[in-house]
């Protein structure tokens, strides 16, 4: 048992090279691959594989809101649903979505909010589905960033794209997206979501100590990985839209 | 609580006129808190309990202290469970039936804060390893609703668990037996304060109440030890902040949270 900090754990978090427990440096994202339009009848979609996260986005509409007194008369208005497979996780999930999960779905919602704009689709909705396949830490930044190519592929208007990614600390070290290992047994796990054109951060969680410094860092370092994910976002919309030999 | 009538724009206008000349409605500064009044042991068959008016929002905290059977990756530490309720005398608009997305969202982030603190020394919440544990239940009830639940409900599980006392077993057999009218101190290491606060425009403005909520472009909790550190964080509403922004919430809920800390040390001393 080696004591990290707040937490115990078995696990070498930080070895003395600055090399993390799959392999990264303090500074690197795992491997994130985006493809847009990976489903037939969803207005909008996009399939994410981020490190061992596989998530599936979904949107559809503009369309008619049910229950009908959802439905807003100066503008549309957005729904999202965060759901985890029974089998993405090592013990098998309940299906029906648990306080985790609707806390969640609100937070993704208003992450992208700041971003589509609604108003020419009044009394309208636009559901946005995100289907967790695989989860291993960092489900809902994974989610958001999907969500968002998604919503682009929909061709619904957007201010911004909205990036994602998390930061955290190990081993007393500030690092830049925490998997799943290091979630369990790491200090502080700080999820976020950023407009990388309009500089806005538009979904943040904490769960950990952080000294007011080491906050600082994290909020740089997430929005650092924010941009590098939206490079990856921009390469899937460009694939689907402006590769040769397509339309 | 809707804001689509003519009244409600006015009233918008009105709050962000008021702000943009440094005033609020009520007349507060933008990073002074509404007055915080809490009384403990409220509720005498609760093991603690705290009754907190912040401004008109009123929270009423119980904590209930029983022997649980830990969950299989935890048996070496107690439970901790806070939840939160708006009641239906609490406004007009609350309806009864299973909590909405707002509702499971406040008690999620009153408890993260509580949590992710360590305020309560889990492990030494453990009767028989792996069999019995001592489970904390702080649950919210809210009876007045004037904007800002977060911090309400954060104060009034704070001040319950502070004063709360945790009856006292012996184990026979591998089995907690209760004594009968005796207690141990709750183990307490540290005091979470939460604070939250709106963005207008371009103004912070702490403690929101339900006129300001209701009109905010995005809101931010932060909660703050004992030493000043951070140890979780909402961001809600359907805007964003800069980074710069991020920074000052910080640094404002560093300071108000220590005045904040001080008021509920002094409400629950000499339990």
């Amino acid at each position: 048992m080696i004591k990290l900090g707040g937490r115990d754990t078995d696990v070498v978090l930080l070895d003395e090279n600055g090399k993390r427990s799959d392999g990264r440096t303090v500074n690197e994202t795992r491997k994130v691959t985006i493809k847009a339009g990976v489903l037939k009848n969803a207005n909008g979609s996009a399939y994410i594989e981020f490190g061992e996260n596989k998530i599936l986005a979904g949107i559809y509409g503009p369309r008619d809101v049910h229950p009908k007194h959802l439905s807003n008369p100066d503008t549309g208005i957005l729904r999202c649903r965060y759901h985890m497979s029974p089998f993405s996780v090592g013990d098998r999930k309940n299906p029906a979505p648990s306080r985790r999960e609707i806390e969640i779905s609100k937070v993704i919602k208003e992450a992208l909010e700041p971003a589509v704009i609604l108003d020419q689709f009044p009394r309208t909705v636009v559901d946005i589905f995100l289907e967790i396949l695989q989860a291993d830490g960092g489900t809902r930044c994974a989610a958001l960033a999907a969500a968002s190519v998604a919503l682009a592929d929909a061709g619904i208007p957007m201010r911004d794209m909205v990036s994602a990614c998390a930061a955290g600390k190990v081993a007393d070290t500030v690092i830049l997206d925490v998997n799943n290992e290091e979630d369990q047994a790491g200090q502080a796990d700080m999820p976020m979501g950023y407009m990388p054109n309009l500089k806005k951060i538009t979904l943040l969680q904490l769960d950990g100590v952080l000294t007011p410094e080491e906050y600082k860092k994290c909020v740089e370092v997430g929005i650092d990985g924010c941009n590098q994910v939206y490079e990856i976002q921009k390469k899937a919309l460009e694939e689907k839209y402006f590769s040769k030999g397509d339309q | 609580m809707g804001h689509n009538s003519v009244i409600d724009q006015l009233k918008k206008n009105q709050i962000i006129d008021l702000l943009n000349e440094g005033n609020r409605l009520d007349g507060r500064k933008f990073d002074e808190p509404r007055s915080l009044t809490i009384d403990t042991n409220v509720i005498p068959k609760a093991e603690g309990s705290a009754r907190a008016r912040l401004g008109d929002t009123e929270v009423v905290a119980g904590v209930k202290v029983q022997v649980e059977k830990p969950f299989p990756d935890t048996g070496d530490k107690g439970m901790l469970i806070c939840t939160a309720e708006i009641l239906p005398i609490a406004h007009p608009s609350v309806e009864t039936g299973p909590p909405g997305p707002p509702v499971i969202e406040l008690a999620r982030v009153v408890d993260r804060g509580i949590r992710e603190s360590g305020m309560i020394d889990m492990k030494k919440l453990v009767l028989v390893e792996n069999k019995a544990v001592i489970g904390i239940f702080s649950d919210n009830s809210v009876t007045d609703h004037d904007g800002n639940l977060f911090d309400a409900c954060s104060y009034a599980s704070t001040a319950a668990i502070l004063s709360s006392k945790i009856p006292k077993y012996e184990i026979k057999d591998e089995v907690p037996v209760l004594v009968e009218g005796e207690f141990t101190e709750t183990p307490i290491t540290t005091i979470p304060i939460s604070v939250t606060m709106a963005r207008i425009g371009e103004h912070i403005i702490v403690d929101p109440n339900s006129d300001e909520w209701m009109i905010m472009d995005a809101r931010i909790t932060i909660t703050t030890n004992s030493d000043g550190n951070i140890v979780a964080l909402q961001k809600g509403g359907g805007d964003g902040f800069t980074y710069e922004q991020l920074v000052k919430c910080s640094e404002i809920s560093i300071s108000v949270g220590s005045k904040i800390r001080e008021i509920i040390k002094q409400s629950t001393q000499g339990n």
